[in-house]
C-alpha cells in the first residue's frame, strides 16, 4: 500500500512540473542568419575561368627556317598605346625599310572601326561555317557529344585555307588587358591561325610614327610615308 | 448570454521550419563555398568568352600586379600529402645556400596567398608574424637578368612537380613589358603553354552586320 501512495505522489509531481514543450528558437535563428550572411559575403561563387594559349616554341636549331606562310594572308596586328591596334598585311622585306607600309588604326569596339568588324570581314567564310555547324547542333539536326563538337570545330579550322593568318605583336606601351582582349577576339571571330610573336624593330618605328610618339629608335631608322 | 471564451493564443511563432530552412542553406553554402583568396595586390582580371574552369591542382600562378611586381603561388590541390610547397622551398634554399627550419617550411606550406618576397628575405618573412613587416617585404620576385629568381622558382617547381601548369593572373592595366619579360623567362624554361585567368563575359555577334 505504501508503494501505491508513493507512486501517486510521483505522478502528481510530474503534473505540476509539466511545461510548454516549445523551445524559443529566436536566438538560434539570429545566429544562423549571421552565419549565412557571412558565408554569402566571403565565398566566391563563380570560379574564375581560364583561357589557354600556346606560344610558338623556340627554334633550337638555327639552320632550320621557321615555317613559311603566305604573305597575302598574313595580317600583322600590333597592340599600340592607348588601347589602339595598328595593322598591315604582308611582310616587310629588308629592301623596303625605307618605304614601310602604312598602318591602319583600329580599336577594341564592335563598331565599324573595330577589330571585330575587320576580322569578321576577312574570316567570313570560316566563321559562317562554324556558326552553321553550331546552329545545327543547337537545333538538334546533328546530335553529338560536346567533345566531338569541339573536335569538328577544330577540324573546320585546320581545313580552312582562305582565312587570315594573324600575327599578334605588342608595342611596349600596350597592357596585359589588351593582350587578353585581342586573343579573346581571335576566339570570338573563329580565326583558325594566329600566334603571338616578337615585334620587329621597324614595326616599333611604324607604331611610333602612327601614334605620334617621339621615336625611341636610332635616328637613322627610316620613317614610313 | 455567456461570453465565448476564445482560447488565449501563445504569442510565440513556431520557428522550427525556419530553422530547418536556414540549416539547409547554411550547410549548402559551407559545402560549396570556396573562400575568396586575398591577394597581396589588387587584381582586376580581364574578361574573355572562355568557359574553361581553372584547374584545382598542380598549378603555379604568376600574379602580375599593376605596379609591375611579380608574385608567385603554388597549389597542389586538396591532396596535401605530397607537400609540394615545402619541397619547392627546400629546393630553392639549396640553390641559394639558405637552410630553412621545419617551422619555416610549415609556415610556407600554410601561407594562403601569393608571395613576392626575394629569396634572401624569405627567412625574415616567414619568421615574423607582423603583417606590416610582411607587407613591406613583398617587393616582388626579382626578374632581372642578373638576379633572375623567377626562373629558379620555375625550375624548382618543375623539378618537384613535373605536371605543374602555369597560370597567369594579371591586372588589366599591367604594362606589357613585364608580361613579355615573364613570358620570355618561361619560354627559356620551356614553358610554352599558359592559362590566362579571366572572368567570363558573353560576346554577341550579329551575322547580318558582316554580310555586306
Amino acid at each position: 500500500m505504501a508503494e501505491i501512495i508513493q507512486e501517486e505522489k510521483a505522478g502528481g509531481k510530474k503534473k505540476a512540473k509539466k511545461h510548454n514543450p516549445h523551445i524559443d528558437m529566436t536566438p538560434m535563428v539570429d545566429l544562423m542568419c549571421l552565419l549565412i550572411t557571412f558565408f554569402m559575403l566571403t565565398s566566391a561563387m563563380s570560379k574564375p575561368k581560364i583561357m589557354e594559349i600556346n606560344l610558338p616554341e623556340r627554334l633550337k636549331d638555327k639552320s632550320i627556317d621557321p615555317p613559311k606562310i603566305v604573305a597575302s594572308r598574313t595580317h600583322n596586328l600590333i597592340l599600340g598605346p592607348n588601347n589602339k591596334i595598328y595593322w598591315y598585311t604582308g611582310t616587310v622585306k629588308p629592301e623596303d625599310y625605307n618605304n614601310l607600309p602604312p598602318l591602319t588604326e583600329l580599336d577594341f569596339s564592335t563598331g565599324p572601326n573595330g577589330l571585330r568588324q575587320m576580322l569578321l570581314e576577312r574570316n567570313r567564310a570560316l566563321f559562317k561555317k562554324i556558326e552553321d555547324f553550331k546552329n545545327q547542333v543547337i537545333t538538334g539536326k546533328l546530335v553529338m557529344s560536346q567533345d566531338s563538337v569541339l573536335k569538328s570545330i577544330s577540324k573546320l579550322k585546320t581545313d580552312d585555307d582562305t582565312g587570315p593568318i594573324v600575327l599578334i605583336k605588342a608595342y611596349k606601351k600596350a597592357t596585359y588587358g589588351n593582350f587578353v582582349d585581342i586573343l579573346d577576339e581571335m576566339n570570338i571571330c573563329g580565326i583558325a591561325r594566329y600566334t603571338f610573336v616578337d615585334i620587329a624593330f621597324y614595326e616599333n618605328t611604324m607604331v611610333e610614327h602612327a601614334a605620334g610618339i617621339a621615336s625611341t629608335a636610332p635616328a637613322t631608322t627610316p620613317n614610313n610615308k | 448570454m455567456p461570453k465565448i471564451k476564445l482560447p488565449t493564443k501563445s504569442p510565440h511563432i513556431d520557428m522550427t521550419p525556419m530553422v530547418d530552412l536556414f540549416s539547409v542553406m547554411l550547410t549548402f553554402l559551407m559545402l560549396t563555398a570556396t573562400m575568396n583568396k586575398t591577394e597581396p595586390a589588387p587584381v582586376v582580371t580581364p574578361s574573355s568568352i572562355s568557359e574553361k574552369k581553372t584547374p584545382d591542382a598542380n598549378t603555379m600562378t604568376l600574379l602580375l600586379s599593376k605596379d609591375d611586381k611579380v608574385y608567385l603561388n603554388f597549389d597542389n590541390g586538396p591532396d596535401t600529402l605530397l607537400k609540394y610547397r615545402p619541397k619547392i622551398l627546400t629546393e630553392m634554399g639549396k640553390r641559394y645556400n639558405i637552410d630553412f627550419t621545419e617551422k619555416e617550411l610549415r609556415d610556407f606550406e600554410k601561407y594562403p596567398s601569393s608571395m613576392g618576397v626575394p629569396i634572401t628575405k624569405m627567412k625574415e618573412f616567414l619568421d615574423t608574424k607582423d603583417l606590416k613587416i610582411r607587407t613591406a617585404l613583398q617587393t616582388g620576385i626579382p626578374i632581372d637578368s642578373t638576379d633572375n629568381q623567377l626562373s629558379d622558382w620555375i625550375f624548382c617547381t618543375r623539378t618537384v612537380n613535373p605536371n605543374v601548369q602555369a597560370c597567369i593572373l594579371g591586372d588589366t592595366k599591367t604594362g606589357f613589358e613585364i608580361v613579355k619579360k615573364v613570358l620570355d623567362i618561361m619560354a627559356d624554361k620551356n614553358v610554352f603553354k599558359f592559362n590566362l585567368i579571366t572572368t567570363l563575359e558573353a560576346a554577341k555577334i550579329n551575322l547580318a552586320d558582316i554580310q555586306k
